[in-house]
């Protein structure tokens, strides 16, 4: 990426974050190289089914959650 | 013989009656082969945020016990607002392609790990009527616990003691208030520490237990996971037997008559 081109901040898991401008949330899932795993994502506080993944587009100032299962009782 | 009937959860049926945890296993392959010596069907398992940047090629939980073979649970554990529940909720099902399945805890404080049964009312109703299959963790309270069935909670998981506590079953007549008043399953969840607690709880006719920290935090947990099957299995089958009376005093088995030295009277 071009450090000219447009950036926009999201809060990723908590963390700021800076990507492209124009980013869908595949996007990101892909350049956190979470594209194979078996996660979901809530975007501002509404879960984001898989099927819109590629046409949801990011808003600078998103907060995202990317969660998955893990070992708990 | 009394016939096994398999235990039945929304539509569903299971041969085994323990329900298993997947934490506090000192690895994934620990967690896995212990999960499959338990013969466990349903696997509860925790949602959290995936680690960013870090461990690429980490083990991913449902590669060990896969969708495919197990049914998988997916619990709130750590919600204490029946808001943060109901959020975890809907993240689990998407997580696991709409299966609704869900074990709902909302907890009360963290030195306890009680169920806050306000907060956990609120999120049942919500989670019932967002079309979520709801197995509740609660109290062993049987007006709440008659409560959650009638609202539509598809199984009740009353506590034997604190989450983690291996006291075993503290208050066995709650329990079989709460058994007799059912006609959702009832699954003992919680509080069990070894195979003759988790014996007990199926021996008053509890549906099933639910454990995790009994077999993750035992010397050898694939063996202990081996005891709770045969625990339950024996506790079930004792409960289906139907045990003697007790009596106080001895009975004894070999007939008194045909000895042939002076007995006592």
């Amino acid at each position: 990426m071009n450090a000219n081109d447009p950036q926009i901040t999201l809060y990723v898991n908590g963390t700021a974050r800076s990507v492209p401008a124009d980013s869908t949330v595949a996007q990101l899932v892909e350049s956190l190289d979470l594209g194979q795993r078996r996660i979901a994502i809530e975007l501002n506080g509404e879960v984001i089914p898989r099927s819109e993944h590629a046409s949801r587009p990011l808003n600078d100032h998103d907060r995202i959650e990317i969660i998955r299962a893990i070992g708990g009782g | 013989m009394t016939q096994q009937q398999p235990l039945s959860i929304a539509g569903r049926s299971y041969q085994s009656r323990l329900l298993i945890g997947t934490g506090k296993y000192r690895d994934m392959a620990q967690a896995g082969e212990a999960i499959r010596a338990s013969g466990a069907e349903i696997v509860t398992v925790a949602i959290r945020r995936t680690n960013i940047g870090q461990n690429a090629d980490e083990e991913n939980l449902l590669d060990v016990v896969p969708p495919s073979e197990f049914t998988i649970l997916p619990n709130t554990a750590g919600c204490y607002t029946a808001d943060d529940a109901v959020r975890v909720c809907r993240l689990a099902r998407e997580l696991l392609d709409g299966h609704d399945l869900v074990k709902l805890e909302v907890l009360g404080d963290p030195k306890t790990l009680y169920p806050d049964i306000p907060a956990t009312l609120e999120a049942a109703e919500r989670l019932v009527a967002d079309g979520f299959k709801v197995m509740v963790y609660t109290s062993d309270d049987p007006i709440i616990a008659r409560r959650l069935e009638e609202m539509g909670c598809v199984a009740v998981m009353p506590l034997a003691s604190p989450i983690g506590s291996g006291l075993g079953i503290q208050n066995r007549y709650n329990l079989l208030t709460i058994l007799e008043n059912a006609s959702v399953p009832i699954i003992v969840d919680a509080g069990v520490g070894t195979a003759s607690d988790a014996a007990v709880a199926m021996e008053l006719g509890a549906d099933g237990v639910l454990l995790n920290t009994a077999v993750a935090a035992a010397q050898d947990p694939v063996l202990m996971a081996s005891a709770m099957r045969k625990g339950i299995e024996a506790g079930r089958e004792a409960y289906l037997a139907g045990r003697m009376p007790m009596r106080r005093y001895a009975s004894a088995s070999s007939p008194l008559e045909g000895t042939f030295w002076q007995g006592r009277q």
